[in-house]
């Protein structure tokens, strides 16, 4: 029982939500049944996707040092970290919610918050697969264009969101970073 | 198919952690679990919240309301669905190559795709963990401002 409880609580929204799915089931049929075989796609695809990432997240919290990581791409490390962090991000696969979790990493080593943030809009639109396939629904044209602007907005986003983050709030994002999942 | 070379990759690493240290290989391994564990809850929620969505948000509906001459509005609610769904780039780019062969326009289809791919509320609690409030906010908000640019950019050189 003691076990179960703590489990309900950190679970109440998934729960909640698998509830308003069952009264969609019963109510509207056929929204309800689609939801389910949407969110069970999503789940095998994402369970397909998962285990690799998170395991390379944990060879990455193990191995490597944090004084290595700080050298590439920490405070001082100059447009080389920044080119780094843009070809991480493009080479990932799985959505954006997953970059998280390994940029909490990145912030645990170091790693300066430009850079965080240009892995993480990398992430999000530049991956190599991903504009492959934008290629090849929109044209090679649309997908150039959108890529070069892409870049400069990510560049500018990261840059823009450093100067914006007073340090006191800096701080704590390291901090929460070196404390989670210790 | 990436998905593939990633497995090979990391299985490869693995071993090559395992025949160096196997302590650290644990370690690797518990850490993978924890953090996976850690954020199972709102992947699921998350998940659920994509599933219900997109049942109702078909790509029917979506084509309703972003179709031909829907001008600022268009974009309005190209931004609006862009920021709250998660559709998956696979299912998103043949979408949008539908809508602009139907007549959307390119700001319209820009608008929708930059948003669905940088702006994320239903992500924002997963961000909010590692970033902080103050930080996920900010960082969405400047991904929306990039968006109304680089879709007023891309509508006006493609026309």
């Amino acid at each position: 029982m003691n076990l179960i409880k703590p489990m309900i609580k950190r679970y109440r929204v998934c729960l909640s939500l698998l509830i308003i799915n069952m009264f969609l089931l019963f109510f509207l049929p056929d929204i309800g049944k689609t939801a389910l075989y949407i969110t069970k796609d999503n789940l095998l695809e994402m369970l397909s996707i998962i285990p690799p990432i998170f395991i390379l997240l944990g060879l990455l919290d193990v191995w490597v040092e944090r004084e290595t990581m700080m050298k590439y791409m920490g405070e001082h490390s100059g447009i080389e970290g920044g080119v780094i962090a843009f070809i991480m991000g493009s080479a990932a696969a799985g959505p954006l919610y997953v970059a998280f979790p390994i940029a909490g990493v990145l912030l645990k080593k170091g790693v300066k918050l430009t850079n965080v943030f240009i892995f993480v809009g990398a992430w999000s639109t530049t991956k190599i697969p991903m504009i492959l396939f934008e290629a090849t629904n929109l044209g090679w044209d649309y997908m150039l264009l959108r890529f070069v602007c892409n870049v400069i907005g990510i560049i500018i986003i990261a840059i823009l969101l450093e100067k914006m983050i007073p340090s006191e709030e800096r701080r704590a994002i390291y901090v929460n970073a070196l404390n989670y999942n210790k | 198919m990436s998905t593939f070379i990633i497995y090979i990759l990391v299985s490869c690493l693995l071993c090559l952690s395992f025949v160096k240290d196997k302590d650290k290989t644990h370690r690797t391994l518990k850490k993978a679990w924890k953090s996976f564990e850690n954020i199972m809850p709102q992947f699921l929620s998350i998940l659920f919240i994509i599933g219900i969505m997109l049942a109702v948000l078909d790509p029917q509906t979506i084509y309703m309301l972003l179709g031909k001459d829907s001008g600022l509005r268009g974009m309005t609610i190209a931004a609006v669905i862009g920021s709250i769904t998660l559709i998956p780039g696979f299912v998103a780019f043949p979408l949008a190559a539908a809508l602009l062969k139907a007549g959307a326009g390119y700001g319209q289809i820009t608008m929708f795709i930059t948003t669905l791919m940088m702006v994320g509320v239903v992500t924002l609690p997963v961000e909010i963990q590692f970033f902080g409030r103050a930080t996920a906010i900010k960082r969405n908000l400047l991904a929306l401002v990039f968006a109304v640019i680089i879709s007023f950019v891309i509508g006006g050189i493609i026309s």
